[in-house]
């Protein structure tokens, strides 16, 4: 917020009114410019730390006391202060003190990290050109309109317009894996002419204001030359360089920095995260709310009868205890108040101080065992779990849904080619495998069995998948790797060739073009501007390229425009069959469609290759319009997709291809476990449905059992009826027999061993949705909604196919606000998954229940209080505290805090194997079951009853307080001493019944508590404290132990207590050895 | 905990950070449970039975002597006007009431636990510190200045409100009243006699110059120097019935140790015969309908007479035995039910 604040008022505070920028390269001051005015932008600092040293204090209390239970403590503190309270203010302020000093040490920890991480991005050294020398300077003090110089495997230190690299076609290869979590090689370009100089590169260059969009950036760069007109080059999100990538395969770029430190695509992303609150600590805050009412209520009730006895004469003021002169004049009301105030104070205890310091550092440890797992470790790229925020660990144990990528997340993104169709005609790549004795030029790696196409088509189709694409062959030791494929070409070996190095954005190219390579074409890489493929007879091919269509997702497909030597114009364009059947020839498309979906059936990725021949004038028509729209600044993006739609028009289809994603290791079994755990598993994918619908299938999200409900475009076409009318019947239908006509099933509990239920899955496409959520008349929009999450709701998986990224978010959205807010859970890898991981509640996880203990905490804390406020009806309502100051202190924060903390860490109720075998136990703790109300008021009654049961079991021992032998007796310390170590022993002993798990550190907490309380006592009570001005516990505890009767009765109210407990226990236990521990936690046996 | 420098490298294989640490898993199963429940049940029992065997051999003579109604004694003494009061209370024993006796007086609706007259005390004082007989603390207050403000010490309400009936106990045989020995030795707290309250130092060889400019507090007939001018070992603040009143009580309706008899010929106990009591009745208790009495009583290794220890564990052990047998037959019904299934 403040951090935001200060750098727009520093950085952007001037530019505010306009929507460019203008930059200087190298600071120069260009000719043809009005005048050369260095404006001022930020610097390349990146804080992410949230505080300074001196502003640590501060801003952190004030974040804290911002929670509600802190902020109460320090209400009762100060009422402690200023009212003449039972109690000192130490006994709320000490774990007050204790709990902040906690938070603050393991927030400022943390903070601290980033400060290490900032400092080290900060402090990076980095090489400037700086009026013709290269200077080292600290990544900090780079300035918008530096030239920086990058080496390979460095990462970028600021957002940047490539001007130079050491490769010769003036691209590099960047990897954005810290920024969108995407590790393949992207190709980023130079600005096209850029002059080689670049000490005496007089330019500057106009771009849009710092924006968080990664894929998005629009700028031009004026170029000025004595003499002549400025050039201008458009410059797009290829030239730019984003600060947090790291350069690969190039050895050294230099480029002119554009957005520095706080304004750089990077920071503006992780900028402005909110803390989103955990359901365990709204569930946590509402049992707050309940026994702050039993407090009040309680304190109320106490003031009332004090009252009331007092009026009773001789009792307000008797003789041994009179008023001083300034009570006897306090106003009468002002009194009761303070009364009033005073038993809040006495009762305040009855709020657990600690249990926000015990979530937090349950969660904050928590979270180390999710990194520490070794089953978590992925040795391949040497990286364990890493967990971004301990915040929402416990979440993770009350996921109902679940979002997932399909690409890279179910399948491993490792593509395989396949088999191809070439004018409709089948060619199996692993036949030819087989077949490669019999290979020669003119028999071509067709299938014997089958037709081939004619041998021009053939060629025609592979030059096609070996000029069409954006791969890169891999520099480093190419010309080995070249040598030894030429070798090898007649030594039938085909190894080498499957070592050549691929570098692209997408794992399908590269498959394509090892695809290619199998049946004869070698892609051998482009050389500024060219591209070099070996043909069939060995013969190097030249290919001029002339324009890249890019891929996008929207158009999803790509072309190149490219110039053979001859000097014809040719269009090569791939992309999925949905894109490209409308632009090519109909009767084409029936002899392909058919194997296009068969391989759709089959689970691979379909791509269809068209091309066209460009005469000389399209060829112009389309050169200009290109160029025209790369140059835009504004709707930039508009343009050329308008313009890339008015070229790949009119196409001629080659042929398709089919490649495998294979899936994950052990998705199947993954997605298996999860249903039976009662999560709904969406896939959100971009892919299209018959490719998704088989994935499904393949990793079991639909079975054979499973009925389909499709809401899909082809579903919606109908003759008879509008597709909206269509829509609406569908939705109908399908909500009355997945709805209305499904047997009442709890939600959460939806798929089950028992056969008797149907399932359903549900498939739904991009526009499709689109249609539900924006429908042409508003007045819809909730109907269709809320018929299509009740369908959604009660199916066991729900398929959503040609998803937009965004659509992906907007779906994860409707669902976490649907009824009953389910905690979600969104898995992805690539950058179209960003913004549903954003908006779902976890990242990634297998853990849950901790909340349980936040809840004990507080009937602790119920039985603690009780004796106390029963007390008053004998003390005269005087507020006479039970227990001595230090008990009340120490009680949450050193008594029974550690074991509560190793149970919420160390408890395993079932152990791991049982839990791995059965998924369906995640059920019992899903929905916060731990965290409801029955258990709540379960352990509420528990609470009372112990803390009567404390009382007056000594109160009746203390009819006579003669209880030594040599006939002394005990006073109101010594009562509460009883007391008090009562309750301690058996609230830990009660965890210690609940325990299932006894690591050694189990033992160590709960006996060393107990052990640490006694030794406690001895310490606190067997020495004269200077500091104190009473000395009220002297001796109490050690002449308590003295006595048989003290000893008896502690035990006898000890194990009183515990006996429902015990009893539940034993009650709730199985019987027979075999089914013990399973048979428990299951609703029904199987 | 652990170094969490390592976490982003390779996971440490160690039980602790793979949570595979050996872990006992008890199982309160039947076999167990029920055992325990009988074993408990007996234990408790048998504990119960002892404690209230023992409760019962303890003889405990109570006598009210406030004087509430118009014949009791000491009627006389409550009218206000009447100073230095003495009545006497007559009892007799059928059987050897056997000894150690213990001489308690007690007191009803009487809050030792007020949370102000609790505070209303200075320890600093207590312990001797002569420079806070000076300014005593606040939380003495009223009971820190007397009218004519000089400093009260020992100041406060507990101090103040000390109470101050004294007793004497004959045995009469034949008419004759023998003086039975009252011992007011070990009365009070070991650690408060010799360790927590300290008397001031005696100024020029004289213990009660140490309190000169102070006053006595104002319900007290003498100083505490002149709490027991028979015994300095018994004087000052270190005066048994002093440190008695001073450890508060826990409840309004409370008894304090008054005196031992062990001494003479009732070292064995007080034998059977008529005794009397004269009362030097000073304490007012009837402003605030309080009660007063005297208890004589012998204890036990459980201490006094205490009823309620012994029925809770008999109580108790006999609900542990009962549910012992519900669940064995629980138990039983359903393993024979599952043995039906299988």
């Amino acid at each position: 917020g403040l951090c935001k604040k200060l750098n727009s008022i520093y950085c952007g505070g001037d530019e505010k009114r306009v929507d460019s920028r203008t930059i200087y390269v190298g600071h120069r001051p260009c000719p043809d410019t009005e005048a050369f005015i260095p404006s001022k932008f930020c610097d390349n600092r990146i804080v992410s730390s949230k505080y300074t040293v001196w502003n640590f204090l501060p801003k952190n209390l004030f974040e804290q006391f911002r929670r509600i239970a802190n902020f109460y403590f320090l209400i009762i503190f100060l009422v402690q202060v200023i009212v003449d309270t039972p109690t000192s203010p130490v006994t709320s302020g000490l774990p007050l003190f204790f709990v902040i000093t906690v938070t603050a040490i393991k927030q400022g920890y943390e903070d601290w990290l980033r400060h290490k991480a900032d400092n080290e991005v900060n402090k990076y050294p980095v090489t400037v050109l700086e009026d013709g020398r290269s200077v080292k300077k600290e990544s900090e003090k780079i300035k918008v309109g530096d030239v920086v110089e990058v080496v390979e495997d460095e990462t970028f230190p600021c957002d940047l317009i490539l001007l130079q690299s050491s490769r010769e076609d003036g691209t590099c290869f960047v990897t954005t894996a810290s920024l969108d979590g995407e590790s393949n090689h992207k190709t980023h370009y130079t600005v096209p002419d850029t002059e080689k100089d670049l000490q005496a590169l007089p330019a500057t260059i106009e771009c849009e204001q710092p924006q968080p969009d990664l894929y998005k950036f629009v700028g031009r760069m004026h170029i000025y030359k004595p003499e002549q007109e400025p050039a201008v080059r458009s410059l797009g999100p290829e030239n730019l360089l984003l600060k947090g990538a790291t350069l690969k395969n190039t050895k050294k770029i230099s480029g002119v920095t554009v957005y520095t430190g706080m304004e750089t695509k990077m920071a503006l992303n992780y900028q402005g995260k909110s803390q989103k609150r955990s359901a365990v600590e709204k569930s946590i805050n509402a049992f707050l709310l309940v026994y702050l009412c039993i407090l009040i209520s309680k304190a109320v009730v106490c003031t009332t009868l004090k009252y009331v006895w007092q009026s009773k004469e001789g009792q307000d003021e008797p003789w041994y205890n009179q008023k001083n002169q300034k009570e006897k004049d306090t106003n009468m009301y002002l009194k009761m108040f303070t009364d009033f105030l005073s038993f809040m104070v006495l009762f305040n205890f009855i709020i657990p101080v600690s249990m926000y310091v015990t979530v937090e550092m349950q969660k904050f440890l928590g979270s180390f065992f999710i990194t520490w797992d070794k089953d978590f470790f992925d040795p391949e790229i040497q990286e364990g779990a890493l967990v971004n925020t301990s915040d929402l660990n416990e979440e993770l144990g009350q996921v109902e849904y679940v979002f997932t990528d399909k690409t890279g997340t179910l399948t491993q993104n490792n593509m395989e080619f396949i088999e191809c169709c070439i004018d409709g005609f089948q060619y199996k790549h692993r036949d030819t495998r087989s077949e490669l004795d019999g290979f020669t030029v003119t028999d071509g790696p067709v299938n014997k069995l089958q037709q081939k196409a004619g041998q021009e088509k053939e060629e025609l189709f592979l030059r096609a998948l070996c000029l069409c694409h954006t791969v890169q062959v891999k520099e480093a030791g190419s010309e080995e790797v070249l040598t030894d494929q030429v070798d090898g070409i007649d030594g039938m070996q085909p190894q080498p060739e499957e070592e050549r190095g691929f570098i692209a954005s997408s794992p399908d190219e590269i498959a394509l073009v090892r695809g290619a390579m199998e049946y004869g074409f070698t892609f051998l890489g482009l050389e500024s501007k060219s591209m070099k493929i070996k043909n069939r007879e060995n013969n190097i091919e030249e290919y001029k390229l002339l324009h890249v269509l890019n891929f996008d997702p929207v158009r999803r497909r790509m072309s190149v425009i490219v110039q053979t030597k001859s000097g014809e114009t040719l269009l090569f364009c791939k992309g999925a069959d949905s894109s490209i059947f409308p632009r090519v020839k109909p009767e084409e498309v029936d002899r392909i469609r058919m194997h296009v979906e068969r391989n759709a059936t089959e689970g691979y990725r379909t791509l269809c290759v068209a091309y066209k021949q460009l005469s000389a004038e399209e060829y112009a028509v389309a050169d200009t319009g290109l160029r025209e729209a790369r140059l835009a600044l504004q709707d930039r993006e508009q343009k050329l997709m308008a313009m890339y739609n008015q070229v790949e028009t009119g196409m001629s289809l080659i042929g398709a291809t089919a490649v495998e994603d294979r899936l994950q290791e052990e998705a199947a079994e993954t997605m298996e476990a999860l249903q039976g755990a009662g999560m709904k598993v969406w896939v959100l994918t971009g892919d299209k449905m018959e490719t998704a619908k088989s994935t499904c299938y393949a990793c079991r999200l639909f079975q054979r059992g499973t009925e389909l409900l499709e809401l899909t475009v082809r579903t919606l076409e109908d003759g008879r009826l509008k597709r909206e009318e269509k829509l609406l019947e569908l939705l109908r239908d399908y909500h009355r027999r997945a709805v209305q006509d499904a047997p009442p099933v709890k939600a959460g509990v939806t798929r089950s061993w028992s056969t008797a239920n149907q399932d359903y899955g549900f498939i739904i496409d991009g526009a499709t949705l689109s249609l539900v959520m924006n429908p042409s008349r508003e007045a819809d929009a909730s109907q269709y909604r809320s018929l299509f999450l009740q369908i959604c709701q009660n199916c066991t998986a729900v398929l959503c196919c040609r998803m937009a990224p965004l659509q992906k978010a907007q779906i994860v959205k409707m669902v976490k606000n649907s009824k009953g807010s389910p905690i979600t859970l969104s898995i992805g890898d690539g950058a179209n998954d960003v913004s549903m991981i954003l908006e779902a509640h976890v990242g990634i996880g297998i853990k849950g229940k901790e909340g349980r203990q936040a809840v004990r905490n507080s009937d602790y804390n119920l039985c603690f209080i009780l004796p106390q406020f029963l007390y008053q009806f004998f003390c005269g309502y005087s507020q006479q505290p039970l227990y001595d100051a230090a008990y009340l202190t120490m009680y949450n924060i050193c008594f029974t805090s550690m074991p509560i903390l190793a149970y919420s860490l160390l408890e395993q109720h079932i152990s791991m194997e049982i839990l791995l075998d059965n998924a369906a136990l995640y059920r019992e703790i899903a929905n916060n079951a731990m965290l409801r109300w029955r258990p709540f008021l379960y352990w509420t009654v528990l609470g009372i009853f112990q803390g009567l049961l404390f009382f007056f079991g000594v109160r009746f021992l203390f009819s006579n307080p003669a209880l030594q032998d040599n006939g002394q007796v005990f006073g109101n310390w010594s009562y509460g001493t009883i007391v008090f170590t009562v309750l301690v022993f058996t609230v830990t002993l009660k965890l210690a019944l609940d325990t299932r798990h006894w690591t050694w550190i189990n033992h160590f907490v709960i006996w060393g508590s107990l052990a640490f309380y006694v030794f406690f006592s001895f310490f606190w009570g067997g020495i004269i404290w200077p500091f104190l001005k009473q000395q009220r516990l002297y001796f109490v505890f050690a002449n308590m132990l003295s006595s048989v009767s003290a000893w008896l009765v502690i035990i006898i109210l000890i194990l009183l207590s515990l006996l429902p407990e015990i009893l539940l226990v034993v009650l709730r236990k199985p019987r027979g050895p075999h089914s013990r521990q399973v048979y428990l936690f299951l609703p029904f046996p199987f | 905990m652990k170094n969490e420098g390592e976490a982003t490298e390779r996971p440490d294989n160690t039980a602790f950070t793979q949570q595979w640490l050996p872990a006992w898993q008890p199982i309160l199963s039947a076999g167990i449970v029920i055992p325990g429940f009988l074993i408990i049940g007996l234990a408790f029992i048998g504990i119960g039975i002892g404690l209230f065997l023992t409760s019962q051999t303890i003889q405990v003579l109570e006598m009210d002597y406030t004087g509430i109604e118009k014949d009791s004694p000491c009627f006389r003494c409550t009218i206000q006007s009447v100073q230095n009061c003495t009545c006497e209370v007559t009892f007799s024993l059928s059987a050897l009431f056997t000894g150690p006796v213990f001489f308690y007086y007690g007191l009803s609706n009487y809050f030792q636990n007020f949370r102000k007259y609790g505070v209303s005390k200075d320890y600093y004082q207590l312990t001797g510190d002569t420079q806070y007989f000076k300014s005593p603390r606040d939380v003495c207050s009223p009971y820190s200045y007397d009218s004519k403000n000089n400093p009260i010490v020992p100041c406060g309400a507990i101090a103040n409100s000390m109470f101050n009936d004294t007793f004497e106990l004959y045995q009469i045989i034949n008419g004759t009243k023998k003086k039975v020995p009252l011992d007011g030795k070990g009365i009070s707290w070991w650690t408060d006699y010799n360790i927590k309250y300290r008397n001031p130092l005696s100024v020029n060889g004289s213990f009660a110059s140490a309190f000169d400019g102070t006053v006595k507090p104002i319900n007290w007939p003498k100083a505490a120097y002149e709490l027991d001018l028979t015994d300095p070992n018994n004087n000052g603040f270190l005066n048994q019935d002093f440190l008695v009143w001073m450890r508060r009580a826990a409840l309004p309706q409370f008894r304090k140790l008054y005196r031992r008899i062990t001494e003479g010929d009732y070292a064995m106990g007080l034998p059977a015969g008529n005794y009397s009591l004269t009362v030097h009745y000073n304490y007012p208790v009837l402003s605030f309908d309080g009660r007063k009495k005297l208890v004589f009583s012998n204890v036990s290794w459980m201490g006094g007479k205490n009823d309620f220890l012994g029925i809770a564990y008999l109580v108790v052990g006999s609900l542990c035995m009962v549910m012992a047998v519900v669940m064995l037959i629980v138990y039983a019904k359903f393993k024979f039910s599952e043995e039906d299934d299988a």
